[in-house]
């Protein structure tokens, strides 16, 4: 140990991020004062981003368990779920908006990066990525060199590294103007018997770091994503790391080919406070310790000191623990691919984690103490109900006029122009979304992205694995227990729709500052509703990530984002469904119940001004109800497409089961609703099917019977035209050019 | 025929090819890693698409010179058969074995979607054979702006070098249809001996039913008429 050097002080442990009773504690567990650097691994290690300290406790109410699940939340990388014939996929959602705040292109880009990796380090290839997005008001200049540099990070990442990405949303708010929100999801497939875990154990065993050199980027990075952004965050620039994705193409192949040989005993990359969260993470699992000679790590610069090369972030890493006397077994598979492969250290017995430099001890510290489940701090913050809540259910619907005649075309034309519901087609033509010959949905446009299990040993392998990513946050901030309801529900809807049957759940639970009681009962409020969704769903949360401090001294917190990520499988090819009406003169039908509510739509917010109305009409058994009753109508082929009604309402949905065939439809409102209601509203549980005329009877009887299922005959799909009660609305034309081309024109 | 499918670092259509090839037309095919200096006995030598070495100084720059492309360029001057899809064109580009380059779209972004491809050349075999006006196949690239001088476009003309156009669905080659700004929509062309073929396009990623859309089919049955 270095005696010379000034044992830290309470003062120093409080710029680091670590309270006053925390430092106690750490001097308890050590049975002395911490050093600078030992300080330093605390620090990190209970941040926010790794030890969850102050959501962990809520977490674990979600439900986590159902009979497909192979790894449970927190148990490993990301979760791992049963899907059949050997195989299993696991899959996770992460955020990284902090650094894409500062640096869109390189933030977004190591947030699709590491995704990656928490996929592939257990054994997985991935198959498919998501993300999930919220930007500030498009105007702003700012925000569109933010939207620019995080889809060109995440395409030039994603599109080099070579997995399709299939799917995703956009939204934009003003209260994400200076906290923008990135969500990388990613999901991969691996043989059951094949996991890879993030364990180590075994005396002697040795410790390999492979893939990049360890430099100074991305230092403290996770204890950088644990506080509020300010004007000084932009002198944290160093703590935004940078990325390769050749790198971690490299990597990925190398990694599944060293798990291919059985040598490996435990493997885990390097994300959040890099070497030591590996290092501390693994031995905690395994019961072990570890000693490690920082002087072995290869380092980009020299001279970095003892907690630099600990802490630091670089990007595409592993640590890697192997059976003692295969070390040239991994090694050659590392030369093959010309990356790093070191050996820095070994396993020991106890629990410590021995940190050597310079052939000095300069870290020796509990690995169970620094982890989640471990030593780390569990709080539970107080919470208070903000006093927006009760406003926002004050709204009389009454307060706000209907529209009529030649205004429902304004409000049309309004809403498929509208940045939040117009394509994201600017966007994701940016993303390679048919790279490994598995997307389903490209030529089959629907609610879910699709891929296939594709597989050169199982030619024609029928499954498919179906992912989407949805939150309404408006929803949520006007009633967090509702609104998550809410994004579980939809996402769930969204699979059911496509033909699928939801299976899982991983979350990202984007909020402002915890210590801020009235955020953190949005926090509470937001998990208590996303359990109760979970649990009607049978879709156990596998695991995912918590992202607080999304709050600025300008403009406060953003909205409650507790983004959903829901997997589902297809387990038939014929019951992928698609949303597009297919030909003229087929039926389309309403399946749900309709509401007079026009409560937090973007019609009302945006188009009305009115900003303040509770969460949308949603009744939880309702809703699964609904979807039971379209899983049996695609069962039964009775429906030749099906698309759920959300944000903007029964028009817009209309209009997007229209535009890809450039056909269009006539219906007539029904009697009993205010217009704006009924073709602009966003009640929940209703979705939108065309029937061939000749399927009618059978469709009927199949609504009628034992299901009892509301549902509506609105019209029919025509050749051309939007027509609502005998009026066209707008030509099928302009409004694919409104739907299509108007996010592009807002950003060039 | 036996074809072969070179495996650079940062490839990666390289699986997607092995798997069309294989399973969707029944191929015996193998990987060529690019350390490599054995072509394995293959016919028929296919570069995929992907980021060779990351591409980071040119698309394709750096690949040309890898040990594996001496032994491609080689099969190629004897008159074998090489085809070079996205990465793979920019590839055969930079190494010569087809006229003209590959520039960043002109809307200077990557763009990924399906596009349609009218058949030219009637005296390749590759599209001699292709008999309708509009395949719809998918492209995926930052960088497939194709360029060539006047004389040389004037000779791919002249010969009949031209493999494919970028036109609308009912085969009418169109401003609007060209993607990327390439020089009169060229989306792929073919050496003098018309024995090497480069295009953007990825065909393979449209050869599967389960997809979709299974034109790329049409246009890799093609290369089936070629007896080793």
């Amino acid at each position: 140990m270095e005696h010379v050097e000034q044992l830290p002080t309470v003062e120093t442990a409080k710029k680091l991020g670590i309270l006053p009773e925390e430092f106690e504690q750490i001097k308890q567990i050590l049975g002395r004062t911490p050093n600078f650097t030992e300080l330093s691994i605390f620090s990190v290690m209970w941040s926010e981003h790794c030890s969850y300290k102050n959501s962990i406790v809520w977490l674990k109410t979600l439900p986590r368990d159902s009979d497909r699940m192979l790894a449970k939340a927190g148990e490993e990388n990301a979760g791992l779920v049963d899907i059949g014939d050997g195989l299993a996929c696991s899959f996770k959602i992460e955020s990284h908006n902090h650094p894409s705040a500062l640096e869109p292109y390189q933030g977004a880009a190591t947030g699709v990066g590491g995704i990656n990796r928490d996929i592939f380090t257990m054994g997985a290839r991935p198959i498919a990525q998501l993300n999930s997005l919220r930007f500030g008001d498009p105007k702003l200049a700012k925000t569109k060199w933010l939207v620019k540099g995080v889809v060109k990070g995440i395409g030039d990442y994603g599109n080099a590294f070579g997995i399709p990405t299939v799917g995703g949303e956009v939204f934009f708010d003003e209260c994400y103007n200076t906290n923008p929100l990135v969500n990388a999801f990613s999901a991969g497939i691996v043989e059951a018997g094949k996991v890879a875990k993030a364990i180590s154990y075994g005396v002697g065993n040795p410790v390999f770091i492979v893939g990049s050199a360890t430099g100074k980027d991305g230092i403290g990075g996770a204890s950088f994503a644990s506080e509020d952004i300010s004007e000084k965050s932009t002198e944290k620039l160093p703590a935004v790391q940078v990325g390769d994705p050749f790198m971690e193409k490299l990597l990925l192949e190398a990694t599944l080919e060293i798990i291919e040989t059985g040598y490996v005993v435990g493997i885990q990359d390097m994300g959040a406070a890099g070497i030591i969260c590996s290092t501390s993470e693994m031995s905690a699992k395994g019961e072990h310790g570890m000693i490690i000679d920082l002087d072995k790590v290869p380092t980009r610069q020299t001279n970095m000191k003892g907690w630099e090369i600990l802490l630091s972030e670089s990007q595409e890493r592993m640590l890697v623990v192997v059976e003692k006397g295969k070390e040239d077994d991994i090694k050659q598979i590392f030369d093959k691919w010309d990356l790093h492969c070191a050996q820095i250290g070994e396993v020991v017995e106890g629990g410590s984690l021995h940190f050597f430099q310079h052939g000095e001890l300069i870290a020796d510290v509990p690995a169970h103490d620094l982890v989640l489940g471990g030593g780390a701090p569990q709080y539970r913050r107080e919470y208070r109900e903000p006093a927006y809540y009760q406003e926002f259910k004050k709204f009389d619907l009454n307060s706000v006029s209907d529209v009529k005649g030649e205004e429902i075309g304004k409000v049309a034309k309004h809403l498929l122009s509208h940045p939040n519901i117009a394509s994201k087609k600017w966007v994701y033509e940016q993303y390679d979304s048919t790279v490994g010959t598995a997307n389903r949905t490209t030529n089959r446009p629907s609610d879910a992205g699709v891929v296939r299990i594709r597989d050169v040993k199982r030619p024609h392998y029928q499954k498919s694995i179906a992912m989407t990513v949805d939150c309404n946050a408006r929803y949520v901030n006007a009633d967090p227990f509702i609104g998550a309801q809410i994004a579980v529900a939809e996402a769930a809807r969204n699979l059911v729709c496509t033909g699928a049957e939801p299976l899982a759940v991983t979350n990202n639970l984007n909020f402002g500052n915890p210590y801020v009681p009235e955020v953190y009962w949005q926090f509470v409020n937001a998990v208590q509703g996303m359990g109760k969704a979970c649990l009607k769903f049978n879709t156990p949360v596998t695991g995912g990530n918590v992202s607080f401090y999304n709050q600025s001294s300008d403009d406060g917190p953003v909205f409650p984002t507790p983004t959903i990520g829901m997997i589902g499988l297809i387990e038939k090819p014929e019951n992928q469904t698609s949303l597009d009406f297919k030909n003229e003169g087929d039926l389309i039908c309403l399946v749900g119940q309709s509401q007079n509510d026009i409560a937090s739509s973007e019609y009302l917010y945006s188009y009305r001004g009115v900003k303040a109305s509770p969460a949308p009409a949603f009744d939880l058994d309702e809703e699964y109800s609904l979807q039971v009753a379209i899983n049996q109508l695609i069962e039964k082929q009775l429906v030749k497409s099906v698309h759920d009604v959300s944000d903007g309402g029964l028009f817009v949905t209309l209009a997007e089961s229209a535009l890809p065939n450039g056909v269009g439809f006539d219906v007539a409102t029904m009697e009993g609703y205010r217009k704006d209601a009924f073709l602009f509203g966003e009640s929940q549980s209703r979705v939108v099917v065309s029937v061939s005329p000749d399927k009618q009877a059978e469709f009927q009887k199949v609504l009628g019977g034992e299901l009892k299922t509301v549902h509506a005959l609105l019209g029919k799909v025509t050749s051309g035209g939007f027509v609502v009660d005998g009026q066209e609305v707008i030509s099928t034309a302009e409004a694919k050019d409104l739907y299509d081309n108007s996010l592009g024109r807002l950003m060039s | 025929m036996k074809f072969g499918v070179v495996v650079f670092p940062g490839s990666n259509c390289d699986d997607d090819t092995v798997y069309t090839l294989r399973v969707n037309l029944g191929q015996e095919v193998v990987k060529l890693w690019h350390k490599d200096h054995d072509l394995q006995g293959c016919d028929f030598v296919i570069l995929p698409g992907g980021f060779s070495y990351g591409d980071y100084l040119r698309t394709g720059a750096i690949a040309r010179f890898s040990p594996i492309m001496n032994e491609v360029i080689a099969h190629a001057n004897r008159g074998g058969y090489v085809m070079g899809i996205c990465n793979g064109f920019q590839i055969v580009a930079e190494a010569g074995l087809v006229p003209g380059v590959l520039l960043r779209n002109s809307s200077q972004r990557y763009i990924c979607r399906n596009i349609y491809l009218n058949p030219q050349s009637k005296s390749t075999i590759l599209t001699g054979g292709l008999d309708r006006s509009a395949y719809k196949i998918p492209i995926a690239h930052g960088d497939g702006r194709y360029f060539a001088d006047e004389d040389t476009l004037k000779s791919l003309n002249d010969n009949d070098q031209v493999l494919f156009r970028y036109c609308d669905e009912n085969g009418l080659i169109t401003e609007a249809a060209n993607p990327n700004g390439s020089l009169e929509n060229i989306a792929g062309v073919t050496n003098a001996g018309k024995n090497v073929f480069g295009m953007m396009p990825h065909p393979e990623r449209a050869s599967d039913p389960a997809l979709g859309n299974a034109d790329g089919r049409f246009i890799l049955e093609q290369l089936l008429a070629v007896t080793a």
